[in-house]
C-alpha cells in the first residue's frame, strides 16, 4: 500500500463501529454521519504525519464527538448550554479506554446501527439502500448504480428513509437478550436481502451488482464477529459465501444464465467454498438448525460435487425435508421438488408442486420449474403455457432469455421434420 | 536457526481488499519468499481463514469449546501445528488429546492457503 490509500482502508474498516458509537452519543443519524466525516477529515490531516493511532476506531470516535461538541459550543455562544445528554459524553483518555475495553457496548452499537436501517416502516429496498449508505459508506452514486436508478432518485429515497427514522423513536438503551435476538434476526434478513439484490443481477450489470454481494458478505462477517456463538449467523455467512462462490459460472460470456447443472465448476471460487464449509461445520455443532444453516448445508452439498452428476440428491432432499419442518413455505417445497425430480422422476415432483399453483401463481421460478417438468413428461402444450407465464414474470432480460430457449426448443420439436 | 514470521493485520482492512489488491500484496511478498524457497530455506507457510471460522479450546479439568478466535491478552502465542482432519469435530477431538491435563488454550482455525516449503528434511 502506498500513499494515503491505507487511511481510506482504515476509515472504511472502522466505519460501522465509529458511526454506531456516535449514533449512541448523538441519537441522530445525520449528526453521527457528519461527526464521522469530520473525524475522517482530521484523520487525513493527522495520520500521514503521525502514523495511524493504535486504535483507529477509538481515535475517530473521540475526535468525532469532540469536534461535534466544539461545534455545538461555538454555535451557541449566547444560547443556553447544550442539553445534558450531549455534554455528558465529553471525552478524555478514560473514554478511549472504555471504548477499547467495552466490547459489549461496541457490539450493541453496531447492531443498533444496522437495526436502525431495518426500521419496519421502511420498504426492503430502502432498508438496504440505507445500510449501504450509512454502514458500508458507499456513495449515493454507487448505490444508485447498483440499484439501476438515477442518482437524484436514490438521493431522495435515502433522505426520505432517514427522515422517517428520525421521526421514529429509536431504542437507545442496551437491549435485553430477547430484544437482541430479535434485532439480530431482522438484521440478518436485511443482509440476506442485500445479497439477493446483488445475486439476481443480469448480464451487463453483473459486475456492478457484485458489489452488493461483497458488501453483504462483509456485513455478515461483521455480525458474526460480534455474535461468534450464533449458529444462524454462521449459517447466513456460509450461505452467502457458498452462493457467491458460484458467481463466476452463473452467466456465460454473452450474459446468459447458465443452470447449476451446466456450470463450469472448475471456475467456482474454492476459497469461498472452503470458508463456507468451515462455517457450516461450526454451526452444526450447536445442533440448533435454522433456515440459514440448512440452506447453507444444501449449497454445501452442491459445492461438494465435482461434477453435477455427482450431486448427492438424497442428502439434498433430506435437508429440504428438515427445512420444510423448520420454515414451511411454498418456495421451499418448490425447491425440494427439484431434488425429488432427480430422485423419483418428474411425475412425483409435479404431484408435489400441484398444490403450490395458487400460492406461487406470481412466482417466476414456479412456472419455470413446472414447464421443465411438464416437458420431461412430454406434455408439451402445458409446458409451453407454463413457460409463457414464466416469461411474463421474468425480472431480468437474462431470465426471460433463458425461458425463451425452452420455448424455442419446444417449437422446434413441434415442427414435423 | 529456524524462525517463524507471524503476520498480523486488521481483518476488516484485509478482507476489504479487492482480489487484484490482494494478489498484488502476495506477488510483492513472493519476490522475497521465492528467493528463500529457491535456496531451500523456506519452511511451510500458511494463510489462515478469517477469525470467524475459528473455535477455541480452553484447556483445564473440563475443557471448554468456544466459538471464535483466541482473544485473551494474558496468554501469548507459543507454537502451532498444521494437521489434516476430515472434520472440525475430528480436529477438536485431537486438540483435546494434545492438550490433555494441561492449562492454556488451543485455537483451531482452518487454513486458506498452504505452502509446504523447501526446507531439507
Amino acid at each position: 500500500m502506498t500513499g494515503t490509500a491505507w487511511i481510506g482502508e482504515l476509515l472504511q474498516a472502522a466505519r460501522p463501529q465509529v458511526v454506531g458509537a456516535l449514533l449512541r452519543s448523538f441519537r441522530d443519524l445525520d449528526q453521527a454521519e457528519e461527526a464521522f466525516q469530520e473525524a475522517s477529515l482530521r484523520a487525513l490531516k493527522h495520520w500521514p504525519l503521525n502514523g495511524p493511532p493504535r486504535d483507529a476506531a477509538a481515535w475517530l470516535i473521540m475526535v468525532g464527538r469532540n469536534a461535534t461538541i466544539d461545534g455545538v459550543r461555538r454555535g451557541s455562544k449566547l444560547q443556553p448550554l447544550p442539553a445534558e445528554e450531549v455534554i455528558s459524553d465529553l471525552d478524555d483518555a478514560e473514554t478511549i479506554l472504555a471504548e477499547h475495553l467495552d466490547g459489549s457496548a461496541y457490539r450493541d452499537d453496531v447492531l443498533r446501527l444496522l437495526f436502525t436501517c431495518c426500521h419496519p416502516d421502511l420498504p426492503a429496498t430502502q432498508q438496504i439502500a440505507l445500510a449501504l449508505r450509512i454502514v458500508s459508506g458507499l456513495s449515493v452514486k454507487e448505490i444508485a448504480r447498483a440499484f439501476l436508478v438515477g442518482e437524484a432518485a436514490m438521493e431522495q429515497r435515502i433522505t426520505r428513509a432517514k427522515r422517517r427514522i428520525a421521526d421514529a423513536q429509536l431504542p437507545f438503551e442496551a437491549p435485553g437478550a430477547v430484544e437482541r435476538a430479535d434485532r439480530l434476526g431482522t438484521v440478518a434478513a436485511m443482509i440476506y436481502l442485500l445479497f439477493n439484490e446483488g445475486y439476481s443481477a443480469s448480464g451487463g450489470t453483473a459486475h456492478i451488482r457484485a458489489t452488493l454481494c461483497d458488501e453483504a458478505i462483509r456485513l455478515a462477517r461483521l455480525l458474526l464477529r460480534l455474535f461468534p456463538a450464533e449458529p444462524e449467523i454462521m449459517g447466513l455467512t456460509a450461505l452467502l459465501l457458498l452462493q457467491h462462490a458460484r458467481t463466476p459460472g452463473r452467466l456465460d460470456d454473452a450474459g446468459a444464465i447458465v443452470l447449476l447443472e451446466e456450470q463450469d465448476r472448475a471456475i467456482w471460487d474454492r476459497e469461498m467454498i472452503a470458508e463456507g464449509h468451515a462455517l457450516v461445520q461450526k454451526a452444526l455443532r450447536h445442533r440448533r438448525p435454522g433456515p440459514y444453516q440448512l440452506q447453507a448445508a444444501i449449497a454445501g452439498v452442491h459445492a461438494h460435487a465435482i461434477r453435477a452428476a455427482d450431486t448427492d440428491w438424497v442428502e439434498i432432499d433430506r435437508i429440504y425435508a428438515v427445512l420444510e419442518r423448520v420454515q414451511p413455505s411454498p418456495v421451499v417445497t418448490l425447491n425440494r421438488a427439484v431434488a425429488v425430480a432427480k430422485l423419483r422422476g418428474p411425475a412425483a415432483a409435479l404431484d408435489m408442486i400441484e398444490s403450490l399453483a395458487v400460492p406461487l401463481a406470481g412466482y417466476f421460478h414456479f412456472h419455470g420449474v413446472s414447464g421443465a417438468l411438464l416437458r420431461q413428461l412430454g406434455r408439451d402444450g402445458e409446458a409451453r403455457a407454463a413457460f409463457g407465464r414464466a416469461i411474463a414474470l421474468a425480472h431480468t432480460p437474462a431470465e426471460a432469455a433463458h425461458i425463451r430457449q425452452h420455448l424455442d426448443v419446444l417449437a422446434r420439436d413441434a415442427q414435423p421434420s | 536457526m529456524l524462525y517463524a514470521i507471524l503476520c498480523y493485520h486488521d481483518e476488516d482492512v484485509v478482507s476489504g481488499w479487492t482480489k487484484a489488491e490482494d494478489d498484488a500484496v502476495l506477488a510483492k511478498r513472493r519476490l522475497v519468499t521465492d528467493k528463500l524457497a529457491a535456496a531451500g530455506r523456506h519452511g511451510p507457510a500458511a494463510r489462515l481463514m478469517p477469525t470467524t471460522t475459528a473455535v477455541t479450546l480452553r484447556m483445564g479439568a473440563e475443557p471448554v469449546v468456544l466459538d471464535g478466535p483466541f482473544t485473551e491478552t494474558k496468554e501469548q502465542l507459543l507454537g502451532f501445528y498444521v494437521m489434516e482432519f476430515a472434520s472440525l469435530d475430528e480436529a477438536i477431538a485431537t486438540a483435546r488429546e494434545i492438550g490433555r491435563d494441561e492449562t492454556g488454550t488451543l485455537e483451531i482455525r482452518p487454513l486458506r492457503l498452504f505452502v509446504p516449503g523447501t526446507l531439507p528434511t
